[in-house]
């Protein structure tokens, strides 16, 4: 193991190293934190322009509870689940199914398509931005969630291929090959061999597109306007208009838009870290 | 599962091509949205850009005159120019992704959940890590003059300063971009060989050598994945632009990314043509970059 392993180190270093780590998450997090504490402040604390007190009492549940009474911010984040879940299940759907034909077939413009699809997901969004907001429109999907679902699951598919496809190659060949020989068809093949095997990646891509959609700004910006479709990416920028200088609320607002991706980090880790490395070892 | 040699005894055509034709039908409902909102959207936006059109009316044929109005367009060159910034300043994510993972790489108490902290901001949208960069740069209130205040120094306004504004973005990019690399790194370190460093360390090589000579080659594909990881984020900057200085001070701040969406979507009537324009500049920029991904791609599938 590289740097040295702590026990094979002195004892200085050792305690050292134990009062270390928490100095540097504090540090690190830092600006997180003062936005944390912010979000607990009663508004009396700003309005005397005291900002970096102790708050003087605990306000969360009051700051917190206005988030979701006297703002849009409730019909946001649903905006934003009905946007990311059904974007994550397409994708994946598509995905498996593409990474499928990619993986396990040899045929001619195999690595073209593959490599279409990679490049496709480097482009710069500009590059897609105003023909893709056409087609929205023309499609009378402007301004719509179904609009960014459509949108989403095209793009993310790049991505999602390149995924599945490389987890794909890395199964046992042979088990497709004996199934082959024992007469079953194609279609079976990839719903009873390939795709029970792929649950490991499935649950990997669903945590980081899951992550990826809910954190969309720009297309956000580009294809919805108003509380009606847009996710609260979006969204916050018209909650922190209302709220103007009122810093509790402003914190609190970016806390609870922010959490969701936050939640399925902590409760999805290894599968997160798992989809976001792959390809970071050989 | 003898259905289907049972239902087409004589070898149906498709039955004979069926290792032809099945790739290509579970491919097609890919292909078929990936070209739609991708593939196609590209030639068109290229297309564009020898038009003059404000999204509603009939497109103007002008040749090559969007191109040549960029060329003496001062908002383009000072975009371009800090394009150059974000690709060769977030390249520092690397060094200091790989210095936090070597900083976390040990086994004692507690260490996973100092990783997922340091892991965290990456998992935050852009949007709130602009808001609180935003807030933390706040010459009134902002922690950053609170500190540099303790110390005698400041007060600054970084975002209000157009010499500092995108050196101030830059780095509230830095942030979620270096827990990303550093997750990298930390699943490279744990697939190091760990015989060869025990015989390196025999040989009596340690510190920087160790690192230099024996870890930083076994992390290359960890190194290869940061490197696009963080070119695309750098060259994809525009969420934190937008909730940072919308552009300012004085259009200090815009990037290629930026300055398109402005000109395209602008509240002052929409210059479709224009803007699509500078997406294909920058489109060209990124191909640069996708072109080297590709080639290394293609070199490792060959060696398989």
């Amino acid at each position: 193991m590289f740097p040295t392993p702590l026990e094979r180190t002195s004892r200085s270093w050792q305690i050292g190293y134990q009062s270390l780590l928490p100095v540097a998450v504090i540090a690190w997090l830092l600006p997180l934190l003062a936005v944390a504490m912010f979000s607990v402040k009663p508004s009396s604390d700003f309005t005397g322009g005291d900002y970096w007190s102790w708050p003087s009492r605990f306000a969360g549940f009051e700051n917190y509870g206005r988030v979701f009474t006297d703002s849009p911010m409730p019909r946001y984040i649903l905006n934003s689940f009905m946007i990311t879940i059904p974007t994550v299940i397409g994708a994946v759907a598509l995905s498996c199914m593409t990474g499928f034909a990619l993986g396990v077939y040899r045929f001619r413009f195999n690595l073209l398509v593959f490599f279409l699809f990679i490049a496709g997901n480097f482009v710069p969004f500009q590059i897609l931005m105003i023909p893709v907001r056409d087609l929205t429109i023309d499609a009378g999907l402007y301004n719509t969630k179904l609009g960014l679902v459509l949108f989403h699951i095209a793009f993310q598919t790049g991505f999602c291929t390149l995924f599945m496809r490389n987890f794909i190659r890395a199964l046992p060949f042979e088990l497709i090959e004996a199934a082959r020989v024992e007469g079953i068809t194609e279609f079976q093949i990839f719903w009873h061999i390939v795709l029970p095997l792929m649950k490991p990646a499935i649950a990997a891509l669903s945590v980081l597109i899951f992550t990826f959609i809910w954190n969309d700004y720009f297309w956000a910006v580009v294809l919805t306007q108003g509380p009606q479709a847009q996710p609260v990416t979006a969204g916050i920028t018209s909650f922190n208009a209302q709220f103007g200088v009122a810093y509790h609320m402003l914190s609190a607002g970016s806390i609870v838009a922010a959490l969701p991706p936050v939640l399925m980090f902590f409760l999805m880790q290894r599968h997160f870290i798992a989809g976001l490395t792959l390809g970071a070892v050989k | 599962m003898t259905d289907t040699t049972a239902a087409a005894p004589h070898h149906s055509w498709f039955h004979r091509n069926r290792k032809t034709i099945t790739p290509w039908l579970f491919l097609l409902p890919g292909i078929l949205f990936f070209s739609v909102y991708v593939i196609y959207p590209i030639i068109q936006s290229i297309n564009l850009s020898f038009y003059k059109w404000d999204g509603l009316g009939e497109a103007e044929y002008v040749g090559t005159a969007n191109y040549e109005r960029l060329a003496s367009d001062r908002a383009f060159t000072v975009s371009l120019f800090n394009n150059m910034k974000w690709l060769l300043l977030y390249l520092l994510a690397i060094p200091a992704g790989l210095f936090i993972a070597l900083f976390l790489n040990q086994t004692v108490r507690g260490i996973r959940i100092y990783k997922s902290l340091f892991f965290f901001p990456f998992v935050i949208s852009q949007v709130v890590v602009g808001l609180v960069f935003t807030w933390f740069y706040d010459p009134n209130f902002g922690l950053l003059n609170g500190i540099l205040g303790a110390v005698g120094l400041g007060p600054i306004n970084v975002l209000g300063d157009p010499a500092l504004a995108t050196y101030g973005i830059i780095a509230a990019g830095l942030w979620p971009q270096t827990a990303y690399c550093m997750i990298l790194y930390l699943t490279g370190l744990n697939a190091v060989d760990p015989e060869q460093i025990e015989a390196a360390r025999l040989d009596g090589a340690k510190g920087w050598r160790m690192l230099w000579h024996i870890i930083i080659p076994q992390l290359k594909p960890a190194t290869f994945i940061a490197f696009v990881v963080t070119i695309i984020g750098a060259l994809r900057s525009f969420d934190l632009i937008s909730i940072m200085t919308n552009g300012g001070p004085f259009g200090s701040t815009r990037v290629l990314s930026f300055y398109m969406f402005e000109k395209a979507l602008s509240e002052y009537g929409f210059r479709m043509g224009y803007g699509a324009a500078i997406a294909v500049v920058l489109f060209f920029i990124m191909l640069f970059f996708i072109a080297y991904f590709l080639w290394s791609m293609y070199q490792d599938e060959k060696g398989r």
